[in-house]
């Protein structure tokens, strides 16, 4: 135990002498580094209209305010648009994420060297890239519409989808899979009556887990033109109808916390 | 007994996710006239569909043979200014929800406070990135400032609420022991509660480091700095070869960083 002599008496310290040299260097660099970053920050801000923010705030806040209430009749359609594209999505993204799944799971993949790291590289790949720019590089391939947002928000759940699962493939409790394994049962009947019925609840989780991110995600697919509210959000944005803008922001808050409070539910239901 | 003497004589059934029957077809015809209903409304151009699955295949093909010099510089300083605003904004982001978190835990904090922290982080959560930076960039102006601040506040709602939920979970006992011994409330949470929440901290960091890095690469298609704006200015160009390269470092940082909170969560914990 570190214990430093202070005039001959004993006092109890966290660290030794050395730790907290290591502790102190390595909060330096910390440091150093931040403030090097915020440097660079600093020098490509205006900070003229920076000072000025408070008063742009206010301004922006009373155009903005009241909401332009009669604008909803105009967003029925967005919204049920916004809908299918996150709920079509979701359906597509776990079509093709069961298979991936299976394949990168370490128990069930056909070949640890050669199939498994080409499916986790898939999975990798679809996470790291925001559905965002899937869907710009969709809509320059398919060009601007629902489909372009369905198809964006699918290849971008693979990733979430599959990563996840195969988690839950690889915990599952093997004696289960050796018991029908026991009775002659084939490759495929393994699979429907070893492994699915462990996954199933996972499965459900996850689908409700994953569909309530896409509704967040798919409100602003619009932005870069993929349909659904976003669309309604950038034209607005655009020709700088403030009270427009507020009433779709709220309508994008309401739906958030609607999708939020289903998945909550139907989680809590199935664990 | 009367429920196995059901059972009897009958061959076995895999039993349905759903137990109950009316449920299980309610839901099943739901959805499938929901499915009917989503398909009639969206109208799928096939033909321009078909025309794009060439230029999809230059894009895929491009990936083989991605370019990183014609628009270096430009990616350079994108890629520069993501990896800038990722880390002060993770910085800034887990100091302020250090505090918030210690609030909305229960177990430490008063009604008030909790209530208060609370909603802080239920709106943080609510509003999404990309509309924190529209709301922002119109604010301060174009620049990595207003990627900065959305970052920071997104890393708030996500860090707090994760932290709070990892305090409320610690051992009593601990806490206790430290406050028996007559410590202040700043040396109580130094000595009985930040050892128990460390570990946690220190992973959930790495990974929102992680994902502030990918959301930086979006920020820009708004104006909020970044590599965003130079992946779009390559898609609105078709210059597939360079918005690939763009890709592929992206998916290749995040990798790395992905490899490195492995190992560093493997240690602390």
């Amino acid at each position: 135990m570190p214990v430093q002599d202070l005039q001959g008496k004993q006092v109890w310290q966290r660290n030794t002498g050395r730790e907290s040299i290591s502790h102190w260097i390595i909060w330096l660099i910390g440091v150093a580094i931040f403030a090097y970053c915020w440097q660079k920050i600093s020098n490509s801000t205006t900070w003229f209209f920076v000072w000025d923010a408070p008063r742009i705030a206010d301004d922006i806040w009373t155009r903005a305010t009241p909401p332009r209430w009669e604008y909803i009749a105009q967003l029925g359609e967005p919204i049920w648009d916004t809908l299918n594209i996150a709920t079509l999505g979701t359906i597509f993204s776990l079509i093709l994420a069961v298979p991936i799944a299976f394949l990168a799971a370490h128990n069930t993949t056909p070949s640890k060297f050669f199939v498994r790291p080409i499916a986790l590289l898939i999975i990798v790949s679809s996470r790291s890239i925001n559905s965002l720019i899937w869907a710009l590089l969709l809509i320059a391939i398919i060009g601007p519409g629902v489909f372009a947002g369905v198809i964006a928000i699918a290849i971008r759940s693979i990733g979430f989808c599959a990563k996840l699962l195969y988690e839950a493939i690889e915990e599952i409790d093997q004696t289960q899979v050796e018991a029908i394994t026991a009775t002659g049962a084939s490759r495929w009947q393994v699979m429907a009556y070893g492994i699915v019925p462990q996954i199933l609840p996972a499965f459900a989780g996850i689908a409700v887990f994953r569909w309530d991110i896409n509704i967040r995600e798919s409100t602003v697919l619009g932005l870069v033109g993929a349909g659904g509210i976003g669309l309604q959000l950038s034209s607005s944005l655009n020709v700088l109808a403030w009270p427009q803008v507020s009433l779709i922001l709220l309508v994008i808050l309401i739906a958030v916390i609607i999708s939020e409070w289903v998945s909550a539910k139907v989680r809590g239901a199935i664990i | 007994m009367s429920e196995i003497d059901s059972f009897i004589s009958k061959p076995w059934r895999k039993p349905s996710f759903i137990k109950r029957p009316w449920l299980r077809w309610t839901l099943i015809i739901f959805f499938l006239t929901y499915l009917l209903a989503a398909y009639a409304t969206i109208d799928v151009n096939w033909s321009r569909v078909y025309e794009g699955l060439e230029r999809g295949k230059k894009f895929v093909l491009a990936f083989t043979n991605p370019d990183f010099t014609t628009r270096s510089s430009d990616i350079y300083e994108g890629m520069f200014e993501s990896i800038i605003m990722t880390i002060t904004s993770s910085v800034v982001g887990i100091a302020i929800s250090i505090p918030i978190a210690l609030g909305a835990a229960r177990n430490i904090a008063p009604l008030p406070v909790y209530l208060i922290c609370r909603s802080i982080i239920a709106i943080s959560r609510a509003l999404q990135e990309i509309i924190v930076a529209i709301l922002l960039v119109a604010i301060f102006g174009f620049g990595p400032l207003a990627g900065f601040l959305t970052l920071s506040f997104a890393t708030i709602g996500f860090l707090s609420k994760l932290l709070a939920e990892d305090i409320e979970s610690m051992d009593k006992v601990q806490a206790e022991a430290i406050e028996a011994s007559g410590a202040k409330w700043t040396q109580w949470i130094n000595y009985g509660v930040q050892p128990q929440v460390m570990p946690r901290l220190i992973g959930l960091s790495i990974y929102r480091l992680d994902i502030n890095f990918r959301e930086s690469a979006i920020l820009g298609l708004v104006g909020a700095g970044g590599i965003g704006a130079t992946l779009n200015t390559a898609f609105d160009r078709y210059e597939y070869d360079t918005a690939a390269a763009i890709l592929l470092i992206i998916i290749m940082i995040v990798m790395a960083l992905e490899y490195m909170s492995g190992v560093i969560r493997a240690r602390v914990q």
